[in-house]
């Protein structure tokens, strides 16, 4: 009896949708549906006799899919994803930490998501609790006087706390013209400065990497607002003449702002209210573990000193006189206010759910792990490559590719090469003041066991840099996309998916081959 | 701690490879005079069934078990289940911002597909990978608009949410940007004449909100005529989204500020939320915020980038197009597993459902003895404006003894309209049995 051939489909086992998921559109067919809505329980209406010539009458390309298309589309997506989750996330000033799965739970309690923003005080008291217990905790732990939570995120607290000092400024009479920036600082400080309608005057550092003390005195005047200083620097070294800085700001009625960036050197170990500063942002998607998302959302509470106080955005929690909790609007003095609502409230409750997980005593571990991790890398890595600044490191170490640029391995390709062992990149290129910079920042989550593997690796590619450079150059080798065209991305932007013009042709491989 | 993966002899034998003797000469570069010799005082390290117990006690003590009719900017919309299995993958919960695409391909391919949809839904052709809230993203519209024309001027309806208009008035008092406002007329519809004769050679741009404040929308065409007519931009914030499914996009507009909170995204109490701002084309170097591209790799592969980043402060500084740098990235995942879910289909559905829904409470509570509902005489999505016979505080107070929560008072903000005009939501979420219960309430009987 002759057996009838299996035959397979031509296509290879590589190209299966899981390495290659398509777009969402490109996977949608007519009248599929991922949705049932509650039958409707009122009369049904006409929405064109409603909305008259404002009716929609066409969706366009959006998508038409089942439910189990979309969790293995998503699901496959995120196979394409590094993660912290996956393995150490190296990113200096970025302080990519665990992000704890209670924080997850709590923020999804019904009565704590589905509060809805103006209903009554007397019905939010544990939201307004949450807030208050955070703020309680926040103002501790940075040693200043007063907080808002307002701020979406950390560029968005430096615009607040800018808007501070110009409103401190005007009280006085005289909103001053400018803000010293050192040349180490994050992008986002000069930015902020301009939205502020203030000039940028640039500080240089010294060959220290350090605030340049005696530059400094020279520049401060009456025109300055105030120094935006990132402690500990984006070198990750903290300022010790900082009291010294602010002393020379305070001389000449200017303020002292601290980018906080890199808080999670700091907490449980010395506090910025103790060391001279007025006003400083937190970042609670770095030093209070919400999750980074792909890019957000993130938090960025603004602490300041008494002084600052009358200015901060409305509406701020306060205790009234029966006990309860209420919203306080009546704040004459004011900056306004800077995002709708409160904040973003959901990352208030995972960075609080975060500081209960700790305690005093989790904290300053966390802080001293962090330090104990960087200076760990620090020893076993210098030698393999340069390190510019000598000063001692706190939660990041800066290095520079200068021994492997000269054989054409740059910082880039490095940290390129490092997805190829199983990490992500380290920051590259920042702080713009190192040549070729390599930062570093393990954060307290990762095990000495981590810590070693991403060594190995890094002086495995050290060597790779010598001896085979291309090796480093074209990497990475292991990803599902090699480096991409960016120049073409940038030079004709495609932003969006479109409907092909026409119905392309479609290939039918009849003669199906035979395995 | 919990959270820390080292053993007190590993660390011991870390200090030792380092070279210090403890843990305090890695921080010695701190002046010993503020380095902190004493516990924080915060509270306690808690368990995890502790914080659980913390938080739910936090929890009970908001309004659970109520009914509600409050919208104004924030709507509570059914969220498919999938959306919270599918982000809280660790891929995409614990990633950081795509700057190295190789390993970001999931992010990235989920914001590509997030501007499309949201392009197609505002009827824009280009839309950026989101902001903050729709808030700031009506603030960042305008100065957008500023940098654009070249004029420095903002004409803002009155029908624009409050709070917007609060953080617009934050943002433009530094940067010279002179605003106007202009009212409402009888069908709380934008003042058109009042708009037509505040609009200067000096104005960049006109801002709407549709469908506006009041649940009004807008006749969004007429008013693009308008200021186009003396060389204004106009700027469109829309605040629910979910109305796109059966309100016509706002086409005709040059930038359109959306709140994409209606997509999938909790009430939370005010956040986090999803703004994204969306324009055509031509303005694409005046946008702010992040933008992802679609490319290819070097054996034509199609993957996707951050983009145009010349834009933005980390390559700026100061001349960037803003200062903005972490987005709301993870919400935006939210809304877009939102729209795939709903799709073409169920969007135009559920923006029917709530037509409906708020069509039917209109009527039980129209109709409820000495209640007139405002501005009736204009299109609306799914809120409208009620004028009782009491205070609308003192009607809300006693409400809550039923487990209702009312519509929301508006006498602080628009306090020509009375102590007794209040603003009412109803979505797919709200049941008939809730609707006739309010409206048995306001008449004095049990429903």
């Amino acid at each position: 009896m002759a057996v009838e051939k299996f035959v397979g489909t031509p296509k290879k086992a590589t190209t299966h949708t899981n390495q290659n998921e398509d777009l969402m559109f490109e996977k949608s067919s007519p009248g599929k549906k991922a949705y049932r809505l509650a039958q409707l329980d009122v009369p049904a209406v006409d929405s064109v006799a409603l909305l008259g010539d404002s009716v929609r009458t066409d969706l366009g390309v959006m998508p038409e899919l089942s439910e189990i298309e979309i969790i293995r589309h998503f699901t496959r997506l995120s196979t394409w994803n590094y993660a912290i989750d996956l393995g150490m996330y190296p990113l200096g000033s970025c302080t990519m930490k665990y992000n704890p799965r209670v924080n997850e739970a709590v923020a999804r309690l019904e009565g704590i998501a589905e509060a809805h923003p103006y209903q009554p005080e007397s019905l939010s008291q544990g939201c307004l609790g949450i807030m208050q217990t955070l703020s309680d905790a926040l103002i501790e732990i940075t040693g200043m006087d007063a907080i808002t939570l307002q701020p979406a995120a950390g560029a968005h607290g430096e615009f607040t706390g800018i808007l501070l000092v110009r409103a401190y400024h005007e009280s006085k009479g005289n909103p001053r013209k400018k803000i010293l920036i050192p040349d180490s600082a994050h992008g986002t400080n000069p930015a902020t400065a301009a939205v502020c309608g203030y000039e940028v005057a640039n500080l240089k550092s010294n060959a220290q990497g350090m605030v340049d003390v005696a530059e400094l005195e020279r520049m401060v005047d009456e025109d300055t607002a105030a120094l935006m200083l990132t402690n500990p620097s984006t070198i990750g070294v903290f300022e010790s003449d900082i009291h010294k800085i602010a002393d020379i700001l305070h001389a000449k009625g200017a303020l002292l702002y601290m980018d906080g960036a890199n808080m999670n050197a700091l907490v449980g170990k010395t506090r910025p209210g103790d060391f001279g500063v007025d006003v400083m942002h937190l970042n609670l998607h770095k030093t209070f573990s919400t999750p980074h998302g792909g890019g957000g959302p993130g938090s960025g509470p603004v602490a300041c000193k008494k002084i600052l106080e009358p200015f901060l955005p409305t509406p701020i929690v306060v205790t009234k006189a029966d006990g309860k909790l209420g919203l306080e609007y009546n704040r004459p003095q004011t900056v306004g206010r800077v995002r709708m609502f409160y904040g973003n409230f959901g990352m208030f409750v995972r960075a609080l759910a975060y500081i209960l997980a700790n305690g005093p005593d989790g904290l300053r571990q966390t802080t001293e792990d962090a330090v104990l991790n960087a200076n760990y890398i620090r020893a076993k890595l210098e030698g393999t490559f340069d390190l510019p600044y000598k000063t001692q490191s706190l939660h990041e170490v800066v290095f520079s590719d200068k021994l492997q640029a000269k054989n054409g391995v740059k910082t880039g390709d490095m940290g390129k090469r490092l997805i190829d062992y199983g990490f992500h990149a380290y920051t590259v290129s920042f702080p713009l003041v190192v040549q070729g910079a390599m930062m570093i920042e393990p954060t307290e989550s990762e095990s000495r066991e981590e810590l070693d593997l991403l060594i190995d690796a890094l002086k495995q590619i050290a060597r790779e840099a010598e001896e085979n450079p291309e090796l480093v150059q074209t990497s990475p080798h292991t990803t599902r996309v090699q480096r991409l065209d960016e120049t073409t991305a940038a030079r004709k932007p495609i932003l969006r998916w479109k409907a092909p013009a026409a119905p392309e042709p479609v290939l039918v491989d009849t003669a199906a081959k035979e395995w | 701690m919990r959270y820390l993966p080292k053993s007190p002899v590993d660390r011991e034998e870390m200090l030792a490879e380092i070279g210090v003797a403890s843990i305090d000469d890695l921080f010695s570069t701190i002046p010993a005079e503020f380095q902190l010799k004493r516990d924080l005082a915060v509270p306690r390290q808690h368990g995890e069934s502790e914080i659980l117990d913390r938080f739910r006690e936090f929890a009970e003590n908001n309004a659970v078990g109520y009914s509600s009719f409050l919208g104004a900017g924030v709507y509570r919309h059914y969220r498919p289940v999938i959306i919270d299995s599918l982000v809280q993958r660790g891929e995409f919960l614990t990633s950081y911002t795509p700057y190295q695409p190789e390993i970001s391909q999931g992010t990235l391919q989920a914001m590509f597909e997030f501007q499309t949809m949201i392009c197609e839904l505002t009827g824009m052709e280009i839309a950026n990978a989101s902001m903050y809230d729709g808030s700031t993203g009506a603030a960042e519209a305008i100065m957008m608009a500023v940098r654009v024309t070249g004029r420095d001027g903002a004409v803002i309806a009155r029908t624009v949410h409050p709070e917007y208009r609060e953080v617009i008035a934050t943002y433009a008092q530094h940067q010279e940007i002179p605003t106007v406002e202009v009212g409402y007329s009888a069908n709380g519809r934008v003042d058109v004449a009042a708009l037509d004769a505040a609009i200067t050679k000096d104005t960049a741009c006109v801002l709407i909100q549709s469908p506006n404040f009041f649940g009004t929308v807008e006749d969004v065409a007429a008013i693009a005529e308008i200021a186009h007519a003396k060389g204004a931009l106009l700027i469109v914030s829309i605040a629910e989204a979910v109305s796109l499914g059966i309100v016509r996009p706002p086409a005709e507009a040059d930038i359109v500020s959306l709140e994409a909170q209606s997509y999938g995204v909790a009430v939370g109490y005010g956040g986090p939320y999803c703004g994204v701002i969306a324009c055509k084309e031509k303005f694409l170097r005046q946008m702010p915020g992040r933008l992802i591209g679609e490319t290819k790799d070097k054996d034509g592969k199609r993957g996707f980038v951050l983009t145009l980043s010349t834009r933005e402060q980390h390559i700026r500084r100061e001349k960037a197009t803003s200062n903005i740098c972490t987005n709301q990235a993870l919400v935006a995942m939210m809304t877009t597993i939102f729209l795939s879910v709903y799709g073409k289909q169920g969007m135009k559905e559920l923006a029917e459902q709530n037509l409906a829904k708020a069509a039917y409470l209109k009527s039980v509570l129209g109709a409820s003895a000495g209640a007139k509902v405002l501005f009736d005489g204009a299109p609306r999505f799914h809120e409208f404006v009620l004028q009782l016979p009491k205070s609308a505080e003192e009607t809300n107070a006693a409400l809550l003894g039923d487990k209702i929560i009312g519509g929301l008072p508006l006498a602080k903000w628009y306090p020509e309209l009375g102590p007794n005009a209040s603003l009412w939501c109803a979505t797919e979420l709200t049941t008939r049995k809730q609707m006739d219960a309010v409206a048995a309430a306001l008449a004095g009987k049990k429903a």
